[in-house]
């Protein structure tokens, strides 16, 4: 299964001035979400988020928790769901966002080895600090996994450095100070982060935490390369809104994001 | 990753023991992690907040705790049991002395809230109380089954002034609790502390709960010392996180008595467990083979918990410590006994330790040697659940 690579593919859609739309679910939340996959990447998505279930998400608020129990339930575990993605036929990237305990336990080697059979190529694992991130960082990149860091708000601008120096693929900017959900108003602190990151790095900066409405993805995107949205779209899903419900909100936040803010 | 083998000595700079502990927590909550250990070693070296924390804990928490000797049941077990009576301590348990030294570190970083988990609700109570001496906001965290199992411990918190938050996601118990107690963390850490109840989480976590806790097992080895003229060949603690067991070895750790430590069998993470990262540390986990969490079961809210300290998971490790587990009804029978035999009615947590001493004794123990367990907790909280239990095996009417 060959797919672009993540950071490859943002780079070179960023030269070619197009802002980025990210979109998370996660794997086995619905039935349908392997067809989900199919139809995000065909409305619009630049590269998509595959969360891996894990028991005990500290990042996550209750939309995604209650995604991972959904998932749980069902009988999916990482490396299963990681199988299932191999199958599927898509010209854009995969990124899998899970949390460190499923990479340690299954071992480096083995969980970025499954990593590149499914055709993902990046990874995103929240609670692995900057100080813990020897032994998975070289593993990942060796196995041709790009490791995503992030940023939060509260990082000072030393930190943010030595973070961006190791991030691959994208830097994720935290929009706010908070786990993964909706928000009505967006962070007044999504501004500062992308600015605190900009000087640091030349890999795309894309913002996710509290990106929850098409006009929030058109106002980051506006000074950010990309949005990521999660909680919103995984709330849909978990509602019930199949492929056709995310296609559609997909389709919203890519219009939304091409046009501009209002 | 460099290595220590000091027992119970200070952690890495990076916070590792051996080859556990570390820092595996969210970016959000990394300035945080990094701001309150430089707070704390700034704090531990400053003879001034050491002066004021034992004086709180002296004039407020009834410190120093006595040591008893428990003459009959000594007799019946053909063994010398001392018992370090943290159950005399205010709020009924040890875990006064963390709380009162957070909460002494949380005025001293300028913040003016705090939040806790809890299990059976000890620490809860004590970071209440912790909260109102100081004149700080508290909220406490607390899985929904054990807000049901501890209600009355809900109602002293709220007496307490602070806020009881049920939480109602996973296993609905303490593992969740913490989980949740760091969600929130995340989003309020600009003005709160997050007053972690155990020798656990990211660094400085595991070190700074125990450097809290010390205070017990140094007062405890000048007690049994005098008493004895030697150290104890036993000393037993039981063992959830690891805050009253980290407390009481630490006194110990240079001396030659054997250390155990005394998990729940429905929770016995350096028995059942394996490496892995669970509430920011890596340590021995309960979890299945793709790295979910299991939860843990006992009668115990205080045990319910699928880890264990990092700095447990190291000694156990090198051999200075050994763990052992012990089964809900051996804990039942020991809670009665010791409740009869000595007129201390003990905390579901301690009465693991003392069933592992009455099981042991005369094998594992052998006859004529001299035990120090570590009394954690009075048993106040428990009664209500340990009638119900005893009804419903028709052993009380």
């Amino acid at each position: 299964m060959i797919r672009p690579r993540l950071e490859t593919h943002l780079r070179a859609q960023v030269a070619n001035g197009r802002k980025l739309l990210i979109p998370y679910l996660m794997a086995g939340q619905c039935p349908e979400w392997l067809q989900v996959v199919e139809g995000l990447a065909a409305a619009g998505a630049d590269a998509i988020e595959i969360g891996l279930p894990f028991s005990d998400p500290i990042m996550d608020g209750p939309v995604i928790q209650a995604a991972a129990v959904s998932a749980l339930h069902a009988g999916t575990t990482p490396m299963g769901a990681l199988a299932e993605l191999s199958a599927l036929n898509l010209e854009i990237p995969l990124v899998a966002m899970t949390y460190y305990n499923v990479a340690y336990r299954a071992g480096h080697e083995r969980f970025a080895g499954r990593l590149v059979e499914a055709g993902v190529s990046g990874a995103i694992l929240p609670d692995l600090s900057l100080e813990e991130l020897d032994g998975w960082s070289e593993v990942a990149l060796a196995a041709g996994i790009d490791p995503v860091l992030l940023v939060a708000p509260a990082t000072g601008v030393e930190r943010t450095a030595a973070i961006c120096q190791r991030s691959h693929g994208f830097v994720y900017a935290v929009g706010t100070m908070g786990v993964t959900g909706e928000r009505t108003e967006l962070a007044t602190s999504v501004h500062e982060v992308v600015d605190k990151i900009r000087p640091l790095t030349d890999l795309p900066v894309c913002v996710g935490v509290g990106v929850s409405t098409p006009a929030h993805a058109a106002t980051v995107t506006a000074f950010a390369d990309g949005a990521i949205v999660g909680s919103a779209l995984v709330r849909r899903l978990l509602d019930g809104g199949g492929v056709a419900g995310a296609v559609e909100f997909i389709s919203q936040l890519r219009s939304a994001i091409d046009e501009g803010p209002a | 990753m460099t290595t220590i083998n000091t027992p119970m000595g200070e952690p890495t700079a990076e916070g590792w023991f051996g080859s556990f502990g570390g820092r595996y927590a969210p970016e959000s909550l990394m300035p945080a992690c990094l701001e309150l250990e430089a707070a704390f070693r700034d704090a531990w070296a400053d003879p001034a907040f050491h002066a004021e924390f034992e004086s709180v804990l002296h004039h407020f928490g009834g410190r120093p705790t006595p040591v008893t000797e428990c003459l009959r049941l000594s007799n019946q077990l053909g063994i010398r049991l001392l018992l370090k009576r943290e159950d005399l301590a205010h709020t009924g348990s040890h875990k006064i002395n963390n709380v009162i030294g957070q909460a002494l570190l949380t005025k001293r970083m300028g913040k003016t809230k705090m939040i806790a988990e809890t299990g059976a609700g000890q620490h809860g109570v004590a970071s209440a109380t912790a909260a109102a001496l100081l004149g700080l906001e508290c909220t406490v965290y607390m899985g929904e089954v054990d807000t049901q199992r501890q209600a009355l411990n809900v109602f002293r918190m709220e007496l307490l002034g602070a806020t009881v938050h049920p939480v109602t996601s996973g296993s609905r118990t303490l593992k969740d609790a913490v989980n949740e107690a760091m969600r929130t963390w995340v989003s309020e850490v600009h003005d709160t502390h997050y007053c972690l109840g155990s020798v656990m989480g990211p660094h400085p976590f595991p070190w700074m709960v125990r450097e809290f806790q010390s205070i017990l097992g140094r007062e405890a080895r000048g007690q049994v010392t005098d008493l004895l003229g030697d150290v104890p060949d036993f000393v037993v603690a039981c063992v959830g996180g690891g805050s009253n067991a980290a407390g009481i070895f630490s006194g110990f750790a240079d001396a030659r008595s054997a250390l155990i430590g005394v998990e729940a069998a429905g929770g016995a993470a350096i028995s059942t467990g394996t490496p892995g990262v669970l509430h920011g540390m890596k340590s021995q986990i309960l979890q299945d083979d793709d790295g979910q969490i299991i939860e843990a079961h006992s009668i115990s809210a205080g045990l319910d918990y699928p880890g264990i300290g990092p700095e447990h998971a190291h000694l156990a490790d090198i051999g200075r410590a050994t763990y052992a587990s012990a089964g809900d009804d051996e804990v039942l029978d020991a809670l009665q006994m010791l409740s009869k035999m000595e007129g201390i009615i003990p905390a579901l947590e301690p009465a693991h330790a003392l069933a592992w001493i009455i099981r042991a004794a005369g094998k594992e123990i052998p006859l004529g040697s001299t035990v120090l367990l570590n009394m954690s907790g009075r048993g106040d909280k428990d009664v209500a659940q340990v009638r119900e239990v005893l009804q419903a095996k028709g052993l009380y009417r």
